[in-house]
């Protein structure tokens, strides 16, 4: 074969299923023009901005007590809601991906739901829970418990918005995984944690990591929803990127970028695990079936 | 006397050596009320407490009709913009190698990734007029910031991912045979992509869009800064949440996020009439 294939001209004859080089290349330039100056110039601004003054302008951002306190609150906001949401996603992708029931559709509709709320609602529906006139608001009073304008609601709403990462990777992965595995360590006397912690973690876990580091971007970087049941108490109530949205308010733009600049820069790494693990992985972290 | 047919019980469940059932549900469904079923029914109580009538005067007072006209119009504005570039970015993603290919890929999800405060002081910094393009399109005497076009290219920012991501993974799967065939009968190119490829992709890219639509709707941190946040003129429904909660005016606040509620519910009902049409149609979603 490969005799006869070298006897033939070099040039390759114009493909008929893709279109002419000129026009390829018209359009990579287009969509690479594009992102750039909708995508990668605004990231690139954080960090022109953050060090517009130099290094000793922007180190002093963060050498002040307000940052300080807005760093320990996203990591602790973090530190609650990733595991909370890790937990669950785990359990309702067991209880969803190993057994047929009715009403699943269902159960699965009503884990996105948080995904489809607006974050500045998804902060109102716990004011009105928690809130001075809500729901449970005058008993909270009397017994002298502040959720709303407190680190309570900043970390219930973070988890709300957050609610559906884990779950949503892990159940199409977990179906398709099917119970074969599970069962066959069963038959073999297995207990049901132990076939959880030997077969389904290990098969599920690059999927999980996945997952996390998005819950984790999201957790930390949240504004809408955090920014209306927080208060704004700076020091007290104020998470990075509310930090962030204050010092851009007294036009203190440097500083502002500068504590833009760490989180963008979370934004980047998530970026580059979340790539790699899609390269080198692919076929561990998705259901390779028809979805997105 | 013969035994009836043994009819197979309906059951809630179906039988199965794997244990936990009961455990992982019941954490899964209490879970799930705690933080999501329980404060939205909250906002659901508030809202019929308000009634109908009373929903339809916040709607139509005119600050609010102005700030749900503006988040509605620009959304849809932006996710056309979104769905048209998101598809040329897929395309070219999926279609073409070129040298970078992989990190432009990975870019694409900059969105999802970067703070929404993050992507708005940098929007607001780089549109205004003493900014990098604000500057520029200065000159061309289009002011971009604090007007409703701040709001656009916030919302086309935030809207792209969605587009994208959408329509490659299709783009991925179509079949090239059915190309090499329409060319073998005598389609030009151009006339093979318009009758061929893009028919069975415009689900998709409809779903895109309705995705975009409603994310540009509800998004709060990446516009609020570039918009100007000027009543009757720049202002978003969802900052007029915000203001509302600061006047301790619960109900108003309720009677927006209802409406919006209501509109994004029928756009998520839109994206699954869609995609149930494209299953008859296409036969996959």
């Amino acid at each position: 074969m490969s005799e006869i294939a070298t006897d033939l001209p070099r040039h390759q004859p114009a493909s008929v299923v893709t279109e002419g080089g000129l026009v390829r290349g018209l359009l990579i330039a287009v969509a690479i023009v594009f992102l750039a100056l909708f995508l990668v110039l605004p990231l690139a601004t954080v960090f022109v901005q953050a060090f517009a003054k130099g290094w000793d302008a922007y180190l002093a951002a963060f050498h002040e007590a307000d940052a300080h306190a807005a760093i320990r609150l996203t990591l602790i906001t973090a530190a609650i809601a990733v595991p909370f949401n890790l937990v669950f996603g785990i359990m309702a992708s067991w209880a969803i991906a190993k057994f047929e029931f009715a009403g699943k559709n269902l159960l699965v509709t009503l884990i996105d739901l948080p995904f489809s709320v607006s974050p500045v609602v998804s902060g109102l529906i716990y004011v009105l829970v928690f809130g001075s006139q809500g729901l449970i608001g005058p008993w909270l009073l009397e017994h002298d418990i502040q959720i709303i304008f407190a680190i309570p609601g900043i970390v219930l709403a973070t988890i709300f918005v957050t609610f559906p990462f884990v779950a949503r990777q892990l159940i199409p992965l977990m179906q398709e995984q099917g119970t074969a595995e599970e069962e066959a360590a069963l038959t073999l006397g297995a207990s049901g944690w132990h076939a959880f912690r030997t077969v389904t973690l290990p098969n599920i876990r690059w999927g999980l990591l996945y997952s996390v580091l998005l819950c984790n971007a999201r957790a930390m970087g949240e504004f809408g929803a955090v920014s209306v049941v927080s208060g704004h108490i700076r020091g007290l109530t104020n998470t990075l990127p509310l930090h962030v949205e204050i010092l851009y308010n007294e036009y203190n733009f440097v500083a502002s970028f500068a504590v833009a600049s760490l989180l963008a820069g979370l934004a980047l790494v998530t970026l580059g695990l979340k790539s790699l693990l899609e390269w080198r992985y692919a076929g561990d972290i998705a259901a390779s079936g028809r979805r997105h | 006397m013969a035994e009836p047919p043994l009819r197979p019980r309906r059951r809630f469940r179906q039988p199965s050596v794997i244990p936990g059932f009961g455990l992982t549900l019941g954490y899964t469904l209490t879970c799930l009320s705690l933080v999501v079923l329980l404060p939205l029914a909250a906002l659901v109580v508030r809202a019929s407490g308000l009634g109908f009538s009373g929903i339809w005067e916040v709607a139509t007072d005119p600050r609010v009709a102005s700030a749900l006209r503006v988040s509605f119009g620009v959304s849809a504005l932006a996710a056309l913009t979104a769905s048209v570039f998101g598809f040329l970015v897929a395309w070219v993603l999926t279609r073409y190698d070129f040298p970078g290919r992989r990190i432009v890929d990975a870019v694409v999800d900059l969105p999802f990734a970067l703070p929404t405060a993050v992507a708005g002081i940098a929007l607001a910094s780089l549109y205004a007029p003493n900014g990098l393009v604000g500057a520029q399109l200065a000159k061309l005497g289009i002011e971009a910031a604090y007007t409703p076009v701040g709001i656009y290219i916030a919302m086309v920012f935030i809207g792209l991912p969605f587009a994208v991501r959408t329509v490659q993974p299709l783009i991925v799967e179509i079949d090239r045979e059915i190309e090499e065939a329409s060319a073998t009968l005598g389609a030009g190119r151009l006339h093979t992509l318009t009758r061929v490829v893009l028919p069975p992709l415009i689900p998709a890219v409809l779903t895109g869009f309705a995705l975009a639509f409603a994310r540009g709707v509800g998004e709060y941190g990446s516009i609020i800064f570039i918009a100007g946040n000027l009543p009757y003129v720049s202002e978003i429904a969802p900052l007029l949440i915000v203001i509302k909660l600061s006047e301790f005016d619960y109900g108003g606040a309720c009677a927006i996020a209802t409406i919006m509620l209501g509109i994004s519910f029928v756009t998520l009902l839109a994206i699954n009439l869609i995609q149930a049409w494209s299953r008859r149609r296409f036969g996959y979603v």
